[in-house]
């Protein structure tokens, strides 16, 4: 008895020792999981919020109304969200597509073969991705008001893919860089062909990598606004430049609750794209930033 | 720029002389039609960047030594354009407008203060957001229930668009807004110079925050768990184990992550220009080449310029000072591993 009492004494206190530290993780992970969702939410309470009661502090949903989202989408007040909507996917989705094209290719090399320059290369690629957007701004302001690309789609998407091709050859070489590549020659070996060994195993392979780039080169399209806000016309507004000049209801009057609805529109299919495929948004992320 | 792995790696691989040397002809061909490959696959790419990238700003350097057309803003005399020397960048550097010193409130007086706004802004944002990202990469990093929800919800700031944020936290900092009401206080936050900043400042750490908790526990994630156990065994205490463990073996992953910051922040645009359009103090370097353009492109071509070549100073900057500092905390380390 007492030998077991002696015995047990440091082991409870080594146990509370240790719910003590797991309490404490728990309280800094509900208090970072706050913080980081609580301006979301209130984003979406405000957006479903009636008008009337924009600055109402109740914490979770009253006056509950689509009313916002109509107003959204009015074009009798002006605003021509569905059209900004598909203007970002369009720009968006072509500059993904293009940097997809021609980075793929890139970042096979770079991160398959041997040759001169590789780090001169990369060095290019990287500090392409750092460049900032001003620098871009204005002299293609004056060349695309020169040439009639002032307000064409072509004139956002040649600047977005300035950032956007760094990005995808980035991300693509550090991915490929762990691939097992000696799978394809297991299956030359095994007798497939060049074509087959490709289709049937690299590019099941490859396939994860470069859909993940592609939701970044996307997200980071997508967001775009500085350009945009530059280079567009009513005609090719993006949605992020719609929602930083909103026209509301009344004239000089910040139209909050409308502006909380289309940001709620914009960011929802992001949230839920990143929601599902959180675990490899975060490996393409941070992908060669620790090699 | 050249690549942060340069000074680490380019000793590894011998340069394509020696190689020739060593190896046999086979491999030599072998190697050339590598070369080749690479050639054909790399130059699409490069050809799209070096359009995209170099075009314009070699555009701009010729644009900046151009004057600007318009009325001379001293002499009120038209001027018809044509060769400008080194007066719009003496125009930004020495804040004159033609002869005299920029009036107050125009664009030309703005240079300095820009800069120091700019530069104010990256150094804030990115020590609270170092700090606090390492905070939340090491909660992270910890196994617990709900760790996965966690990831995720770190992420949602991250993809909201910065046009959003700006919009969001520009309701929360709203005067009947809820930060005021949750603080009990009356403050115009977007409308007076330092509450604008901190709001700034706060947007930026909420959005960013995240990127940087990624990347730093990314870092953490490569350092073996049995280290830690070694310095538990020999009595080193938390403080001890996170200053000479975790801190020296994080570095590098660090530094590329403020690396990555602070020439982001530099460049910031958008939370300013759409919560207070660059009022009360807020004017950062973006914002003015901005409200520029339409003022005069050659003379924003030159702010522009000089914007790029700060930006470009300041990685340089760093990448050196990230290559020494990374060689010397490395190798007295290891030294004194071995001593105990």
């Amino acid at each position: 008895m007492t030998a077991v009492s002696i015995d047990s004494a440091p082991k409870t206190a080594a146990r509370r020792r240790e719910r003590w530290a797991s309490g404490r993780t728990y309280i800094s992970a509900a208090l970072i999981f706050i913080w980081c969702l609580i301006p979301f939410y209130w984003m979406i309470v405000t957006a479903f919020r009636d008008v009337g009661y924009t600055f109402d502090s109740t914490p979770f949903f009253t006056h509950v109304t689509w009313d916002n989202f109509n107003t959204v989408f009015s074009e009798s007040l002006g605003n021509h969200f569905g059209r900004n909507l598909l203007n970002s996917l369009f720009v968006a989705g072509v500059t993904t597509l293009v940097a997809l094209l021609f980075g793929v290719f890139a970042a096979y090399a770079l991160s398959r073969l041997e040759f001169r320059f590789k780090f001169l290369v990369l060095g290019f690629v990287l500090g392409a991705s750092m460049f900032p957007g001003v620098a871009l701004v204005t002299p293609l302001f004056q060349l695309f008001t020169n040439i009639g690309w002032y307000g064409t789609y072509q004139a956002l998407i040649i600047p977005n893919i300035s950032f956007v091709l760094p990005l995808t050859v980035y991300t693509l070489t550090s991915f490929f860089r762990e691939m097992p590549w000696e799978l394809e020659e297991s299956a030359r070996i095994d007798g497939c062909t060049q074509g087959q060994a490709f289709r049937k195993v690299i590019m099941p392979l490859a396939a994860p990598a470069v859909f993940t780039t592609a939701i970044l080169a996307f997200i980071a399209s997508w967001n775009e606004f500085l350009i945009a806000s530059q280079l567009s016309n009513d005609q090719t507004k993006t949605v992020t430049v719609a929602i930083a000049y909103f026209a509301g209801a009344q004239a000089h009057q910040e139209p909050y609750t409308a502006v909380m609805a289309a940001g709620t529109v914009v960011t929802i299919p992001l949230v839920i794209l990143v929601l599902i495929f959180q675990r490899k948004i975060v490996a393409g992320l941070t992908a060669g930033a620790v090699k | 720029m050249s690549t942060l792995a340069q000074p680490k790696r380019a000793p590894e691989t011998p340069s394509p002389k020696t190689k020739k040397v060593q190896k046999e002809v086979g491999q030599d061909r072998a190697a050339t039609s590598q070369g080749r490959w690479a050639f054909w696959l790399i130059s699409p790419a490069l050809v799209l960047l070096a359009v995209v990238i170099v075009y314009p700003v070699v555009n701009a350097i010729i644009m900046a030594f151009q004057k600007d057309q318009g009325l001379d803003p001293v002499t009120k005399v038209f001027v018809q354009g044509g060769p400008a020397g080194f007066d719009n960048f003496v125009h930004w550097l020495a804040q004159q407008c033609g002869s005299a010193a920029c009036a107050p409130g125009t664009l030309g007086a703005q240079f300095w203060s820009a800069v120091g706004t700019t530069f104010f802004f990256t150094a804030v944002t990115v020590v609270l957001e170092t700090v606090l990202g390492f905070w939340m990469a090491i909660i992270m990093a910890r196994t617990f229930r709900g760790r996965s929800a966690l990831r995720a919800a770190v992420l949602v700031p991250w993809a909201i668009p910065t046009a959003v944020t700006a919009k969001l936290w520009f309701f929360i900092f709203a005067f009947d807004g809820i930060a005021n009401k949750l603080f009990g206080t009356a403050i115009l936050w977007t409308g007076s110079e330092w509450p604008a900043r901190w709001a700034i400042i706060i947007s930026d750490v909420w959005k960013t925050t995240p990127f940087m908790a990624l990347l730093i526990l990314a870092g953490l994630q490569i350092i073996p768990a049995e280290v830690y156990e070694a310095a538990k065994v020999d009595g080193a205490s938390a403080w001890q184990r996170f200053t000479q463990i975790t801190l020296p073996l994080v570095k590098p992953a660090l530094m590329v992550a403020v690396l990555f910051r602070v020439l982001d922040a530099l460049r910031m645009y958008d939370l300013p220009a759409i919560m207070t359009q660059g009022s009360n103090g807020t004017t950062t370097l973006s914002i003015l080449v901005v409200d520029q353009i339409r003022q005069g492109f050659n003379s924003a071509a030159a702010l522009s310029t000089i914007t790029f070549l700060i930006i470009f100073l300041v990685a340089f900057i760093f990448v050196r000072f990230l290559g020494a500092n990374a060689v010397a905390s490395a190798t007295p380390k290891t030294t004194k591993g071995q001593d105990k």
